[in-house]
């Protein structure tokens, strides 16, 4: 027993560095489903509301900036208007609710955590459940899709940015509607995204828009980018291409968190079908 | 004593220096600097490995915060104190350090020696991070070059801050 402890006491550093590794690293893998982490991240009250702090001194050096975008945005929302777009169908959809729409609400909120230049990024909200967000719900700005919110908590969520090597968003080309799926790019690049498993019959063409189709948790249609660069065709079944992203993820500041109201009796039912079919 | 203040307020301000300025470093999105490992590099050679291991274990965790990486810094500096314990115990004699010099720093142990100890270290530290982070063999040209633009940034800015606030005073 004595030897024992002498050679531990002995090799003390690689013990202790065996422990400390195997705790960090068990944080590491299980954080996808490990709740009791998040006192670890942006949405826990300290570092949330230091963000907040520092945020709220770098607005006033950007000011000029926001106001400018704001008024942009206002003109652009007044376009909507007229045409009645952006609020007039979401009203129209309460009223006549038919069985299958789906129906959406808009939450703006700020973003005070954000970065580009890792390869897992995420933003941080300043708005959380005490505001309706849950896990889940996807996240858009103006410009396009912006991220899926992965975690919550009272007056913060956590945004699993577009820009990260595990987002998968199901995606079309919108003139064709032909289906594949969108990520981020291989080299890191946060203006370039890559829309991949597309029918080969499919035309493509430098310029076609890329929108969320319906089997993502977007609504249909939110913009993700425009296609910049084709690979030519091969004997494969599917296509890549390359995607001009929409949204400029390095001066985010406003964004829209979305709301899909029928989402939870979607989910119950899907989970009724596969207790059916487990049994 | 004032030692120990000295270095919680390094800890401190370096986790800061990391969370609300270097965060938003990127030159070419391919070279970001990660300074905070410096608290590890200057905790003094006497500093018992019970309270060593603990201490990286925490400043990698509060980077994680800022990060929302739970884990991943953690490791890599965990990885860090390690692969500092190792150094130390072949480069520097026991018997000196315990009463001339406290703390491994440039003006204390010199140019070469400093340089060596802070680049092996930041190499180890990066290494482990970007590959932890990206963990995929499929773009492994893309992570060895960020691993190695990255670490030369970070070993700029340990010397450049070792110039400045630990230069050997002239008697």
């Amino acid at each position: 027993m004595r030897h024992l402890l002498i050679f531990i006491t002995k090799y003390s550093a690689f013990f202790l560095f065996l422990i400390f590794e195997g705790f960090s690293l068990y944080i590491f893998v299980n954080y996808n489903d490990f709740q009791k982490a998040s006192f670890i991240n942006t949405s826990n009250e300290i570092t949330g509301n230091l963000y907040n702090h520092v945020n709220n001194l770098n607005d006033y050096l950007r000011l000029k900036e926001i106001n400018d975008k704001l008024a942009r945005e206002n003109a652009a929302l007044r376009n909507h208007f007229k045409s009645s777009k952006f609020i007039d169908t979401t009203r129209s959809q309460t009223v006549i609710d038919t069985v299958n729409k789906q129906q959406y609400t808009y939450l703006e909120a700020r973003v005070i955590n954000n970065s580009v230049n890792s390869r897992v990024n995420y933003l941080t909200l300043n708005k959380g459940s005490n505001n309706g967000i849950e896990k889940g719900m996807g996240v858009v700005s103006n410009a396009g899709v912006v991220g899926i919110v992965i975690q919550t908590s009272p007056h913060f969520a956590i945004v699993r940015s577009l820009l990260h090597k595990d987002t998968r968003i199901s995606a079309m080309l919108a003139k064709s509607k032909e289906g594949g799926s969108f990520r981020w790019a291989d080299d890191m690049d946060p203006r370039k995204g890559l829309l991949y498993d597309v029918a080969n019959s499919a035309q493509p063409r430098l310029g076609d828009l890329v929108v969320t189709d319906e089997h993502s948790l977007f609504p249909i249609g939110i913009p993700l980018g425009k296609v910049s660069n084709l690979t030519p065709k091969t004997g494969g079944f599917f296509l890549n291409m390359e995607v001009r992203l929409a949204v400029n993820f390095s001066n985010l500041d406003y964004v829209f968190v979305i709301t899909n109201k029928l989402a939870r009796e979607q989910i119950t039912l899907e989970s009724q079908q596969n207790k059916d079919v487990d049994e | 004593m004032s030692s120990v203040i000295v270095n919680i307020v390094r800890f401190i301000v370096l986790v800061f220096i990391q969370a609300f300025l270097l965060k938003n470093i990127a030159v070419y999105d391919l070279s970001t600097p990660f300074l905070y490992i410096l608290f590890v590099l200057l905790l003094p050679f006497q500093t018992p490995n019970l309270l060593l291991f603990p201490l990286a274990f925490v400043l990698g965790l509060s980077i994680d915060a800022f990060y929302d990486t739970p884990g991943l810094h953690a490791a890599a500096t965990v990885l860090l104190a390690f692969v500092r314990v190792a150094f130390i115990s072949i480069t520097v004699q026991k018997e000196s350090s315990d009463n001339t010099v406290p703390e491994p720093t440039i003006g204390s142990m010199g140019f070469r020696w400093f340089f060596t100890y802070a680049a092996i270290l930041t190499l180890f530290h990066h290494f482990f991070l970007f590959n932890l982070e990206v963990f995929s063999w499929n773009e492994i040209e893309y992570t060895l070059s960020r691993f190695l633009l990255s670490s030369l940034f970070t070993v700029f800015l340990i010397l450049v801050s070792g110039f400045l606030f630990f230069r050997k005073k002239k008697v």
